[in-house]
């Protein structure tokens, strides 16, 4: 009985250290000269604290990690992140305050993604404080950001703000708004622009009357930020716009939005007209019908004929979008004749993004057009582009085809599609022609067997010659996916004996083509073609010269194997594997190897 | 107390911050207390690396030439006007002030360059004569010409910049991409001539002057300086500069202007054109800097110049930037060891390029720094030296090495060698035989050398405990094991911990180098070639130009912008061979 007294009291003695032992453990760890080793046991923090448990982690591992962590960027940004996700690890949200301090200072250092995660993770213990917590915790940690000395820590503020605002009393309410309008007004152009970006996400928290005279008196002089030449604060307000203007009504917009947003339309800096084009449907969407009519649709069109191009291109990117978003009873009479003009001229744009952007939507104004209008103005313009002299215009045309195939049908392009596909089939470079070969199945969906095998075929058997490997990889993945779509039989009759062929080739790379066709075709032809056309090419080639075909050879044996029957395997596959086996090369044994013990 | 002596703080150290071929003149001296002996900072090259292929003209590339005008003048007429030298006196001051309004009408250069031919002519006349006007004659600028002039600047030079044609971000090489030039060259640069002249003109008082040259005026000025074009950055930096020097009651606003745009670039964007010539521009107000240095100053060393660092971009203006931050601890030695603990908690993982420019800098740092700072920072120093000297880069690990050549710091270490032979000692050894260049081999020996001729008995104890070390090595990295295991077996039991999934067991690094033989390092080091004083000498020679031997550009450069960049003339020159003889 005194020995199990004696075990007894050392189990307690251990417990005592151990309950010590995990902090002493992270302190030494982090005392270590190695970055690495001390992220990674920062990144086991959870770990730590479960060890400890929540009273001790409150107590102590907090504190330590208030006072002691002065470290480098990545341990810091670990921390931060970490200290977003410890709700229940420091005992659920009745005590989730206690994860405060650590967090706003980490939400001062200089570094911004350091700063970013922790405001992030500040954002989210916010929603799980209680509002007597929020009150009496998190608001005074945002006033104290806000009123910090070094703009870091107000930057940070400004995103805290819509996070604790909803459920505070309304007297706090009324300090929170007052301190934003003071960020809004900073002295230093970081913490403006930060408050201009964090003002609409406000705005959609803040009581309608408070947001008709505060934050809009402060959005319209941000969106005229005093400073002549900082467009950077002024294009954020752009972004205010959508999130204001979808919180009011007509009239308030009219009121209190539209005068911004058309200075900001025409604004002499590109990129706050960039901005405006860029959110231009997001816009569209929150002013609602009628200003659209009478306001954006004229922006739009001079912004589509910007002086710059970036602004052109953004507008371009949105002429789908806009046009089917416009109310029924406006949409073609203002298409035909607002956009179209507009379009007409972006289609021969001396710069090529502008161009290509507009050939990425272009296609999908048919459907909202209909057949008459697509064939009489729209056809013209894919035709032009069709023949652009920027590859990318042209896969971007080719790309969108099955938009026009529902609402004209493809024979009206057929024509001048062939040579555009030829030419971009051709192209000298190999992006180009591995863009248009994954367009292939979709255009022989579209085109017909026929029209494929006249036209279209030997091009993609050219690909599988190709010099570019990834082209060669994709020419046969696109033969697997066109025998899907055409059948079996198309496959023996039309592909299968060209590929063979191959086999037999003078350039390994090509037979090796050969044998990786043959891989994918047997998934998709009937397993009679496969025994009886494919596996004596595959046997034949188990004498090459070159052993990387020879170890294809086993490695197909080994796929085709499964498919077959068991007779089939014994008679010739397993012999030709045994031969293999005996191979001078070690890979070829090695696959050999493997192919037998999967087959048998 | 440590004896080594310090070389003369001018001396040759200082060579090596310049860029070659930084021949051009340097801004003058603004502040009154500008120093004469100090060397002028480094001037920000216009070109990229110099091409040492042949040009190749078929490479065909989209057109180098921007400019982003929105507002052209309406009225884009023009009638020439008689030459001033062909006015009556008494009507030349009215005369003078029309051609600027004159000069006031833009044209486009970009969407159709041969447009208003006829009238862009008589703009460029215009502007030629009024540049000759004002460097030749006395008395000229007068109370009316002021707004017109500042006005013309204004309305030529202030503008939305164009869309930067190279990438941005990661994807941004500033050695390889070229600029995009300024399309309204051919006038704008008479502009900025014409106004350089006129702030330089003696006539000129900066009291009449500060009503049109405010706080907005500077803001704008600044804002061009992210320019593509090198030319009108250049431009710039000597306007600025002459502004700085001339409006006392501008230059906090300039200063705080300067740092909002260093906080944008390091903080929010990390591109910008100009950073080069505003750091050039500060390193020549630095030296003007009265003592003590005011707080505010140092707030700029710490919170900006060295943040500046870790921008990815920093090859293209670390001369300058080495040059304010040695410009400071020159000033004020106190600072120094703010400024080291700062450039370790940048110093770069894995741009070994860059790593390199940081160990350049470290070398002007110690060249001038107090034995007693030294003591301060030794530690933490040698520590980063020691992974640098065991960089699998070669590059990184011999421009560490070269420190041992040199003499200074030598005397530094050899006051210091109780505390820095231990932290060295490892890493030295260790790659003595492991490194995979057989340069750095070489220069370790040298080192090890050097450590052992200052003290032979540390060194022997250094070789012992090294032995030692790596025995316990094993045996920490296997309690670090048992340590966490346990902790994880706590944490398990907690029943929180079905929440978190990840609770994997950390991989705990075995740094134990299973390569490394036990041999007596004292004989390995005996038997190596005893030819150190070779690589010693020829290393000594490479260690003042920069140890980077970088790849060079492969594309050859476009012969239109080499051409426009060979012909633009530093401002400075122009200036100086303008300058009528009355002013010295």
């Amino acid at each position: 009985r005194v020995h199990g007294e004696r075990v007894k009291m050392a189990d307690q003695q251990q417990a005592a250290d151990d309950s010590l032992y995990p902090i002493a453990v992270l302190i030494d760890e982090l005392r270590n000269e190695d970055v690495q080793l001390r992220l990674n046991s920062i990144k086991k923090l959870s770990t730590i604290t479960l060890a400890l448990g929540v009273e001790r982690t409150r107590s102590e591992l907090i504190p330590f990690l208030t006072d002691t962590i002065y470290d480098e960027d990545e341990v810091l940004l670990a921390l931060a992140e970490q200290l977003g996700q410890f709700t229940p690890l420091v005992g659920g949200p009745e005590f989730v305050h206690c994860l405060l301090p650590p967090l706003e200072s980490l939400a001062t250092v200089e570094e911004t993604v350091v700063r970013d995660k922790a405001v992030d993770s500040l954002r989210n213990i916010a929603t799980q404080h209680s509002p007597s917590d929020l009150e009496n915790h998190f608001v005074p940690l945002v006033k104290r950001l806000s009123g910090g000395d070094w703009f870091t820590s107000r930057t940070s503020a400004c995103g805290l703000f819509a996070a604790s605002y909803a459920r505070v009393s309304n007297s706090v309410k009324a300090e929170l708004r007052q301190h934003f309008r003071n960020l809004c007004g900073d002295d230093t152009p970081m913490v403006r622009r930060a408050a201009a970006g964090k003002l609409g996400e406000f705005a959609q928290v803040v009581e309608t009357e408070c947001l008709k005279s505060e934050l809009i008196p402060l959005f319209i002089s941000l969106a005229q930020d005093e400073q002549v030449g900082n467009d950077s604060v002024r294009l954020l307000a752009v972004e205010a716009c959508v999130s204001i203007a979808s919180l009011l009504g007509t009239e308030d917009i009219e009121l209190h939005v539209m005068p911004t947003l058309r200075n900001a339309a025409e604004d002499k800096s590109w990129r706050v007209r960039y901005m405006v084009a860029d959110k231009f449907t997001e816009l569209q969407k929150a002013v609602g019908p009628e200003i659209t009519k009478h306001d954006l649709v004229p922006a739009f069109q001079s912004l589509l004929k910007d002086c710059e191009a970036e602004v052109r291109a953004a507008s371009a990117h949105k002429v789908k979008e806009f046009c089917q978003n416009l109310s029924p009873d406006i949409r073609e009479q203002v298409i035909m004749t607002n956009i179209l003009p507009c379009v007409k001229d972006l289609v021969i744009d001396a710069n090529q993004h502008v161009k290509s952007a507009l050939a990425s939507v272009i296609m999908g104004l048919s459907p909202t057009l209909g057949k008459d209008n697509t064939i009489e103005h729209l056809l013209p313009l894919f035709l032009t582009q069709l023949k652009d002299e920027c590859p990318e215009v042209r896969l971007n045309i080719i790309s969108n085809l099955d938009c026009v195939n529902e609402v004209i049908g493809i024979t009206q392009l057929s024509q001048s599609l062939l040579p555009a596909i030829v030419e971009l089939a051709e192209d000298t470079k190999w992006r180009v022609r591995l863009a248009i070969i994954e367009y292939m199945p979709l255009l022989a969906g579209q085109l017909g067997m026929n029209f494929f095998d006249e036209k279209l075929n030997s091009l993609c058997m050219t690909w599988l010659v190709d010099h570019v490997f990834a082209i060669r990889d994709a020419a046969t993945k696109n033969l697997k996916k066109l025998v899907e779509k055409f059948g079996a039989e198309w496959a023996q009759s039309t592909v299968l004996p060209k590929v063979l062929a191959m086999s037999r080739d003078q350039n390994y790379l090509h037979r090796m083509t050969c044998l990786f066709c043959i891989n994918l075709l047997s998934e998709a032809c009937n397993p009679e073609a496969t025994s009886k056309l494919m596996l004596p090419t595959i046997l034949s080639m188990a004498n090459d010269p070159v052993a990387n075909v020879r170890f294809n050879v086993a490695k197909s044996l080994q796929k085709l194997g499964k498919q077959m029957d068991a007779g089939t395997v014994k008679s010739q596959v397993l012999p030709c594997l045994q031969k293999l086996r005996a191979d001078p090369d070690a890979d070829v044994t090695y696959f050999a190897q493997e192919a037998t013990e999967a087959l048998s | 107390m440590p004896t080594g002596k310090k070389p003369g703080k001018s001396s040759s150290s200082k060579s090596s911050t310049a860029t070659p071929g930084s021949s051009g003149a340097a801004p003058a001296p603004s502040d009154s207390a500008a120093r004469l002996n100090v060397p002028p900072p480094p001037v920000t090259q216009l070109n990229k690396v110099n091409y040492a292929g042949p040009a190749d003209p078929r490479v065909s590339r989209s057109k180098r030439q921007s400019s982003s005008r929105f507002n052209l003048s309406r009225n884009r007429e023009l009638t020439k006007l008689p030459l001033l030298r062909d006015t009556a006196a008494s009507e030349r001051e009215d005369m003078m002030i029309q051609k600027l309004r004159q000069c006031c009408v833009l044209f486009d250069f970009v969407t159709d360059p041969l447009s208003d031919l006829k009238m862009k002519e008589i703009k460029r006349a215009a502007l030629n004569e009024l540049v000759e006007y004002v460097t030749h004659n006395r008395g000229v600028i007068t109370e009316a010409v002021y707004p017109e002039a500042v006005n013309v600047f204004r309305v030529n030079a202030f503008r939305t910049l164009p869309p930067n044609s190279n990438p941005s971000g990661a994807e941004f090489d500033p050695e390889e991409d070229e600029p995009s030039l300024e399309a309204a060259w051919p006038h704008l640069q008479i502009v900025y001539e014409f106004f350089l002249r006129f702030l330089e003109s003696p006539d000129f008082t900066p009291q009449t002057a500060k009503r049109h040259i405010d706080q907005n005026f500077v803001y704008q000025l600044l804002e061009l300086f992210d320019t593509e074009d090198p030319r009108e950055r250049d431009f710039l930096k000597t306007t600025l500069h002459r502004i700085y020097g001339k409006f006392l009651g501008l230059r906090a606003y300039i200063r705080k202007q300067i740092n909002n745009i260093f906080y944008s670039f390091v903080y929010e964007t990390e591109k910008h054109n100009g950073i080069a010539e505003l750091l050039e521009i500060l390193g020549s107000i630095i030296n003007g800097f009265a003592l003590p240095l005011k707080e505010e100053h140092k707030v700029f060393l710490l919170k900006v110049l060295i943040p500046l660092h870790k921008v990815k971009s920093l090859s293209v203006y670390h001369p300058q930037l080495a040059y304010c931050v040695v410009q400071f601890l020159e000033k004020d030695p106190s600072l120094t060891e703010p400024v080291v603990m700062g450039l370790l908690k940048f110093w770069p993982k894995v741009h070994s390029p860059k790593e390199v420019m940081f160990l350049n800098e470290m070398e002007e740092i110690l060249d001038v720094i107090d034995p007693q700072e030294f003591i301060k920072i030794q530690v933490p120093l040698f520590r980063q030296l020691a992974k640098c000297v065991s960089s699998p880069h070669f590059q990184v690990a011999e421009r560490a090495l070269y420190f041992w050549n040199n003499e200074y710091i030598l005397s530094l270490v050899n006051d210091n060698v109780a505390t820095i032979l231990p932290i060295m000692f490892a890493p030295l050894y260790r790659n003595s035989k492991t490194h995979w260049n057989k340069t750095i081999h070489g220069l370790i020996y040298n080192a090890l050398k050097l450590f052992m001729e200052i003290n032979q008995r540390m060194f022997d104890e250094c070789v012992n405990s090294y032995k030692r070390d790596r025995a316990s090595e094993k045996e920490r990295a296997a309690s670090r094991d048992r340590a966490w295991s346990t902790i994880l077996r706590m944490a398990v039991a907690n029943p929180v911990s079905k929440q978190f999934k990840n609770l994997d067991l950390v991989e705990v690094a075995n740094a134990f180098d299973q390569t490394d033989s036990e041999a007596d390092p004292r004989v390995e080091l005996a038997n190596l070639p005893s030819s150190g004083t070779g690589v010693t000498a020829s290393a000594s020679g490479t260690s003042t130009g920069s140890a980077a031997l970088r790849r060079r550009s492969d594309l050859p450069p476009d012969v239109a912008t080499q051409r426009a960049l060979d012909a633009h003339r530093r401002a400075d020159e122009l200036i100086a061979t303008g300058k009528t003889s009355n002013r010295s």
